[in-house]
């Protein structure tokens, strides 16, 4: 079964891309999407991805919920600092965190989360002092924004992928 | 204008509201292009238009295009997905040279490497 | 007077985003160095992209989704090239 379908998920996205494009949910689409998606899933193979398996789709749902809320609330908070910015200096600075976080794949989703979020944006993560560089646009002190991005992002993740 | 005539109050009202929100928000993010000091500060700014601008221009879009053709209209959904997953990836690779090019030059106003050695960049090869 | 309120308002968020891709493009051009440049063309690409929709919207015309689709999909390849480029002075290593 691992053998035919290597990633399931991937060829399930796959089908979905290919009915949204063509816009038909006829059963001739629906066969050439999933073949499609299951040879993808192989050419993936032999590209040799780290191999992660989600764990705690539970979590999963609920990091989701907190990603929407914070964007929605950033998109806000940064809207107003460039609104003020002519009037008021931005105060923005770069915040070093210490994350024991490793996994590939993990790694990859936070840049994307905080990247995603306007007013954080991943600069460098050092792999090996594990020291993650990030820019804040309305930075109070960094020490609340380690702590905040360690509690709500770094947490769930490891519950998730390791 | 022909079409735009055939569509229903109900409707109308929430693709106005949708297309001006979202305009006007992507302009908030394009001028924060030009009032933000530093070129870091300026790299926070387009993801406004990325995120919260696409999302509700095209939630417009299905919405005028479900009505019209009185069916589910969903690959302005694609667009969205496409363009969430790689404003990120742009500006991160962006903000990771723009790093590398003032570390290199010796501005002292950004942070210095942290091990001391060369800048490696093979965490985030993409 | 329900038409007339949408025809202006798509007319209205159209000159928005087409002041938003003049802030873009002023970015790009002024930029004082190569990174910033290279944000004003991510910026104004995006912009780009929403008023094609705006625009399809207007016409009801899906040939406006096609190319809309197609700039969301391939133009972060440019900016991500531009980006390596600014980090190791070659796109392919």
């Amino acid at each position: 079964m691992r053998y035919w379908f290597p990633y399931p998920l991937l060829s399930l996205a796959l089908l979905m891309l290919w009915l949204l494009i063509n816009q038909s949910f006829s059963p001739g689409q629906i066969v050439l999407g999933s073949v499609l998606g299951i040879a993808f899933a192989w050419a993936m193979v032999n590209l040799q991805p780290d191999k992660t398996r989600l764990k705690n789709f539970g979590v999963l749902a609920v990091l989701a919920g907190h990603v929407a809320i914070d964007v929605v609330r950033s998109n806000i908070a940064v809207m107003a600092v460039i609104l003020r910015a002519g009037k008021r200096p931005v105060n923005s600075g770069f915040v070093a965190i210490d994350i024991s976080l490793r996994d590939e794949n993990a790694l990859a989703l936070l840049a994307c989360i905080l990247t995603a979020t306007p007013g954080t944006a991943w600069l460098e993560f050092d792999r090996q002092t594990g020291v993650l560089l990030i820019h804040v646009l309305d930075l109070e002190n960094g020490a609340a924004w380690s702590d905040l991005i360690k509690r709500r992002y770094e947490t769930p993740l490891k519950e998730i992928f390791e | 204008m022909n079409h735009l005539t055939d569509l229903p109050a109900w409707a109308a009202i929430p693709v106005c509201i949708l297309l001006l929100l979202g305009s006007v928000i992507t302009l908030v993010g394009s001028m924060g292009l030009i009032r933000l000091k530093t070129f870091y500060g300026r790299l926070h700014a387009p993801t406004l238009g990325a995120s919260a601008g696409t999302i509700l221009i095209c939630v417009a879009s299905m919405i005028t295009f479900a009505v019209l053709q009185n069916r589910w209209i969903l690959h302005e959904i694609l667009i969205i997905v496409f363009i969430i997953l790689t404003t990120p990836v742009t500006l991160m690779l962006l903000g990771q040279s723009a790093l590398y090019r003032d570390r290199i030059e010796g501005k002292n106003d950004v942070p210095g490497k942290t091990t001391g050695e060369q800048p490696d960049t093979s965490g985030m090869d993409i | 007077m329900n038409e007339l309120f949408i025809i202006w308002s798509i007319l209205a968020s159209q000159i928005v985003l087409g002041l938003a891709m003049g802030c873009a493009l002023f970015r790009m051009v002024r930029g004082p160095r190569a990174q910033d440049r290279i944000l004003g063309l991510d910026a104004l690409y995006i912009n780009a992209m929403l008023l094609l929709l705006t625009f399809g919207i207007r016409t009801a015309n899906s040939i406006y989704f096609e190319a809309a689709l197609i700039i969301a999909l391939l133009g972060f390849v440019s900016s991500i090239a531009f980006a390596k480029f600014l980090m190791r002075g070659e796109v392919i290593e």
